[in-house]
This record gives C-alpha cells, structure tokens and sequence, in this order.
C-alpha cells in the first residue's frame, strides 16, 4: 500500500511537519510505502538547509532528508510556493528537489492513500 | 495554456477529488494557494469537486476590492473554472446561513447542500486536499 | 472515512465542523492540539461523547502524553499509538484532515 504525504506548513512554527514525519516513519514501519511527500504552502520551509535549530531539539528539515536516504522517500518542494519564499535550489537540504503542483496531482491518483498535515 | 495538455498522468485512473475550502481569503494564503492547486488538476481529467465550507463561503463573495490592502484579486479565477471544466462547487448551506450570505452574494453558480448532503458528497470521494 | 482533526475545539470550528459532516459509522482522530476534546470535563466532552454513539473517535497517545493528559482520557475514545494511526488509514477508503 502506497501513502502519500502533504505537509502545509514549515518547521516548529506548527506540529504538522511532526506529525507528518512520524506518520511517515510509521508507515515505513508497518511495511508499507511513502513513495513521496509533497511540502505546499510554508511547508516549503522545511527543505531549507540554512536553519541550524538548537542542538538539543530536532532537526525537523534534516530529519526528512535522513528518511529520504534510507527509505527512498521522494521529498518534493512545490515551485509556486517555493518561489514566493525564497526557497530555491540554491538552498535545498539534502534529498529535496523542487517541482510543480502536478506532483501533488500525481499522489492522489497514483497512491491509495493521502494524508493533509498543516494547520 | 497548451502545456496543460500534456499533464494527465497516462494511467486511465479517474478518482474523485475533493477540494476543501474552509477559510476565509486573504487573512492567511490558503484560499490563494488551493486555487493553485484547483487549475493544475484541472488538466489530469479526474471528478473535482470543490466544496466551500465555514470561512471558505467567503472566498465566493462578489464585491471584492483588494485595492486598498495591495494584495492580488484572485476572486475572478473562481468565474475561469468554468472554461477548465472545473464545475462542481458546491457550497454549505449552514455556514452560509451563519454568515448571512445567500447564493446572490456570490461570484459563480454554485449547488448550496444541506449538512446531510454535503457529508455524504464528502463520504464517497477518493481522494481529500485540504488547505 | 476517517475524519482527522487537529486543533483545539476552543481555538477553532474544525471539530465541530467535522462531528456535523461526519456520517454514521466513519472514524475521527484527534491529533496534535485536538487531542484536549478527549478529556475529562474539557467544555467538547459532552459533543464527543454523544458523537460516539455514531462514529468512532481515536485520540493520539503521543500527543496526549505530550499535553500531560494521558491519565484524563474520557471514556468511550481509544486512544491509539502512530501505528494505530497508520491502522486507521489504511482501513478507511479515504481520509479528511479537517484544519
């Protein structure tokens, strides 16, 4: 079973990165697949690789590309969204990469499952 | 806007897409940015219904005039989904109701549904996009 | 369906909103600040109580933990882990954050 994941909002400002990555992590826990996870609207800020959060708290933006690496988790930045932040490709975090909303399009009819977290 | 055409993903799939629009414009990015995402699917050929409850109803509003807080009407692109075959809007009587609003307050046609119809427009979709 | 809420229902409509749209028979989860309408003599108890009597309400352990309310569960919702999370949306057709 494949999930799809949409993430609304950015790092620590509000759960819904948390929450998504560890639903994420469950799911790949339980055996199934996130094939990918789509971050719209202020959820672009987590592919920043410019934050440096205190050492003693989670990496919320590192802790996605760590997923991506071990599981093949395919982290996509929605362009629109990313343009009107100043998220470019110059900044990306490790395992992002920016594309269009037919992505997110894509999930929905491709997956049989997809999950909102945002505020 | 000829690009578009290229977009279906070529899998034959057809699902049912529901986009939920609960806030109100311009105080946060949502009824922007949903918008966004509405012309988008528009070229993928799936069942998109877009479903305007709460504060969403007031993202239908006619009237709007942006001028003076400098930020972009985007209340006319709600008249353009038409041309998208973007059709289905359907809208919540009751939070209409609460809001004082009646379907002449708004921009585009729109099918206004009781509670029970609208949950149960809600409990066939496949697929759920909330902003 | 499974209806995902997340706010606290003193902060925003969306719990409320949700119990009115939910069918008979369809699951709500609570999450993240949501999770307070799952406690003991918070003002949503009475709402979340008679909306058991329809659909299956689910509140997040973690997140209860995290607000120091795990030990104030109101009865009659089941308290689920992030695996039971994942459980719940893979056993509805289709899911509903409500924001």
């Amino acid at each position: 079973m494949q999930f799809g994941i949409l993430v609304n909002e950015g790092p620590y400002s509000h759960q819904a990165s948390d929450s998504a990555y560890l639903f994420a992590r469950a799911v790949i826990e339980k055996g199934y697949k996130v094939p990918r996870v789509f971050f719209y609207h202020d959820g672009v800020y987590n592919a920043s690789r410019l934050a440096t959060p205190p050492q003693d708290d989670r990496n919320v933006g590192a802790r996605w590309s760590k997923l991506a690496a071990d599981h093949g988790v395919d982290l996509v930045v929605c362009v629109a969204a990313a343009q009107r932040r100043g998220i470019t490709d110059g900044v990306l975090g490790d395992n992002f990469r920016i594309s269009g909303l037919g992505q997110l399009v894509e999930m929905g009819i491709q997956y049989d499952r997809l999950v909102t977290f945002g505020d | 806007m000829s690009d578009m055409d290229d977009m279906d993903d070529g899998s034959g799939i057809i699902k049912k897409f529901m986009f939920l629009n609960r806030k109100a414009p311009h105080g946060t990015v949502y009824a922007l940015e949903g918008l966004e995402v509405v012309l988008i699917t528009a070229a993928f050929d799936q069942d998109v219904s877009l479903v305007f409850t709460d504060d969403g109803v007031f993202q239908l509003m006619k009237g709007i005039d942006t001028k003076g807080i400098e930020v972009k009407d985007f209340s006319k692109t709600y008249r353009a989904l038409e041309g998208y075959d973007i059709e289905k809007l359907y809208v919540d009587q009751a939070s209409m109701d609460a809001r004082g609003l009646t379907e002449d307050d708004l921009i585009v046609d729109v099918t206004v549904l009781s509670t029970d119809e609208m949950a149960n427009l809600m409990a066939e979709q496949d697929v759920v996009i909330s902003f | 369906m499974l209806h995902i809420v997340n706010k606290s229902a003193m902060e925003r409509g969306s719990l409320e909103s949700c119990l009115r749209m939910a069918t008979k028979g369809s699951a709500v989860l609570l999450i993240e600040d949501a999770v307070y309408a799952a406690t003991n003599g918070n003002a949503a108890a009475a709402k979340i109580q008679a909306a058991a009597a329809d659909l299956k309400i689910y509140a997040l352990g973690p997140d209860l933990a995290a607000r120091g309310m795990a030990g104030r569960v109101l009865g009659g919702v089941n308290v689920v882990d992030y695996g039971g999370f994942v459980d719940l949306v893979a056993e509805h057709n289709s899911c509903q954050s409500w924001l």
